[in-house]
Order: structure tokens, then sequence, then C-alpha cells
């Protein structure tokens, strides 16, 4: 069984209460399909368990095959630094089908954040060895594709659907 | 499932299609690890794809000087669209002909199925396999053995 090996820390991107009994970790790609189905599905989760559940939420970008990944996972950074990581994580899958750079610039102006700025940390590259530490990580953790999650640091490898996710998370509570 | 080459044994050699005139054979990397991932095969139609994973990670191999060798029994112009498609960096042998011969001098040949295993082996530069893992057929094994693998080699 493939075990979280970075452990949950300040830096990392969470929902919820740090001390909550289950954690849920997702490695993701914004650009995925399969992670883009799975986010209106990771809100039910969390609000089915409530408080009893945090989320956290990390980059695997595949970059070869989902052009405008990086980028994403780029502006999703640049927004956690302005403390908007989840407004422009959710906006940025809600906006799935659009993903690029003119788009990631309309998000950051309607999170009032600087679109010159974030055009600027895009071009410098300023967030890519924040997003590189995530993919490395999750490879060293036995992430195999995306999404995939860890439940208290145990690699989750049923279907990414509700029921079967609910399930495993209601073993650990 | 299979029961594939261990640790310790000295790894068959081959030379196999990487295109359609162009051979490789596993005695020509001698002198650096070798990373020989086996799979059941091409088009794979999920994001999760094992070969689509290796191909981000192939910086990584890089640090320790390793080569990543894909193979299955798809013939050379299939893996030829599926390299292009899928933008891979990295060779995709043919196990076409006779089919799964080399697949089956590592014991990683599924009979029934007439593909190969999902199986994994690092090979030092000495030629020497010193990890090997093979994954159920329908689990994509990741990355993280083979990256720990080729840290303990450096060690």
């Amino acid at each position: 069984m493939a075990e979280l090996k970075i452990p949950i820390s300040a830096k990392d991107h969470l929902q919820g209460d740090a001390n909550a009994p289950v954690i849920l970790v997702e490695y993701g790609d914004y650009e995925c399909p399969h992670c883009g189905r799975a986010y209106p599905m990771i809100k039910r989760v969390q609000k089915h368990f409530g408080a009893k559940l945090a989320f956290v939420f990390r980059n695997f970008p595949l970059n070869q095959i989902h052009p405008n990944a990086e980028a994403a996972a780029e502006t999703a950074e640049f927004a956690a630094e302005n403390e908007r990581f989840w407004e422009m994580h959710d906006a940025i899958f809600e906006n799935q089908e659009s993903l690029g750079l003119e788009v990631f610039l309309l998000l950051a102006e309607q999170l009032k954040l600087s679109s010159a700025g974030l055009r600027e940390a895009l071009e410098s590259g300023k967030y890519a060895s924040r997003v590189k530490s995530d993919f490395i990580g999750g490879a060293r953790s036995g992430v195999n594709g995306t999404p995939t999650f860890f439940i208290n640091g145990d690699r989750f490898d049923g279907a990414p659907e509700f029921d079967e996710l609910v399930a495993e998370i209601d073993g650990r509570m | 499932m299979a029961n594939i080459l261990p640790p310790g044994t000295l790894a068959p050699d081959f030379a196999l299609h990487v295109t359609p005139d162009q051979k490789l054979s596993l005695s020509e990397l001698r002198g650096q690890p070798v990373i020989m991932a086996f799979y059941p095969a091409d088009w794979s139609p999920v994001c999760g794809d094992q070969m689509a994973l290796y191909n981000e990670l192939l910086p990584e191999f890089q640090k320790f000087n390793a080569e990543l060798l894909g193979i299955s029994v798809d013939g050379v112009w299939c893996h030829e669209a599926f390299t292009h498609d899928r933008h891979l960096h990295f060779p995709l042998l043919a196990d076409f002909e006779p089919k799964g011969g080399v697949a089956r001098k590592y014991g990683a040949y599924r009979e029934g199925d007439g593909i190969c295993e999902r199986a994994l082996f690092v090979i030092d530069k000495t030629g020497k396999i010193i990890w090997s893992y093979c994954s159920p057929v329908a689990v994509n094994p990741g990355a993280d053995g083979i990256l720990q693998a080729l840290e303990d080699l450096g060690k």
C-alpha cells in the first residue's frame, strides 16, 4: 500500500480543521477531466462529513498531455499567496473547458487580484518550484495518475466516486 | 500473478524494434541504470496512464543517469502513433515477434490474455536486476518503487 511521504504542513492548502479525524489529500491536475469530475464530488463528500473531514489539495500537473495544467497550478499558487487559494482552485475547475492565460487573468481580476502580478509570476515561473515540489512528493508517495487520493496517509485505490470515498472515510472515523 | 525475475538475476539480453528500422538491445545500455516497464497495451484511455506518468518523471530518472524503456506487445507503428499522440520522450519497445518473447524471459507475460504484465525492473549498470515489482494488471504501480530503487543504487 502506497503511503503519503510528505506530511501535511502549514505549507499545504487545507480546508477544514487540521486536527480533524480524517484528512483527505488530493493530488490533482486542473486540466484533467477526471479531476474536473471529482471536483463537485469532493464538495459533496466534504458536506457529508462536515467538520470531521479536512481536505488538502496538492499539484500534480501532467504537462505533456495537459498544456495548461502547469499555468493553472501556478495561478492557484499565486492566489494562495494572496489568501485566495480555494476561490481560485474552484474557479479554475469551474472553467476547465476554457483554460488558458486569458481565463487565468480574468479569474484573477474577478478575485480582485492583480492580473499584471499574475502575468509576471507566470512569465518568471515564480511558483514553478512549488508546483514541482508537490509533483515530486506525489511521485515519491505513489501517485499514479490524477486524481490520486490519500486518506489519513494511505493511498485510496478505489474508483473516485462518492459512495466509495465515503465508505472508505467512514472506516477511518 | 506471474513469477517475475527477482533481484539478483542477470537481466536477459534482447534486441527489439524501437522504430520501424531501428533496434535497441539491452546490452547497449551497459554502464548506466535501466528501468524496464512492461505494460499491457498502448492507448490506455485514462489520464492516469502509467507511461504518461513516467514521461513526466523523465527528468527525475535522468538525475540517476537512468534510461527508461517501455515494453508491450504492440507493434512499432502502434508505438509510433502512441508516442506521437502522448508526446512521450522515451523509447517504447515492440515485443511483437515472437509475440511476448522478451516478456516471457522476464516472467512478465500473461499467457491467457496475450499481453504483458504491469511489471517493473530496475537494472544496474552491470546488467543485474536490483529491484522488480509486478502490479495487479488494473493498478498503475506509480513510480515510488522505481525512484526508491534508483536512490538505493546511488548509496
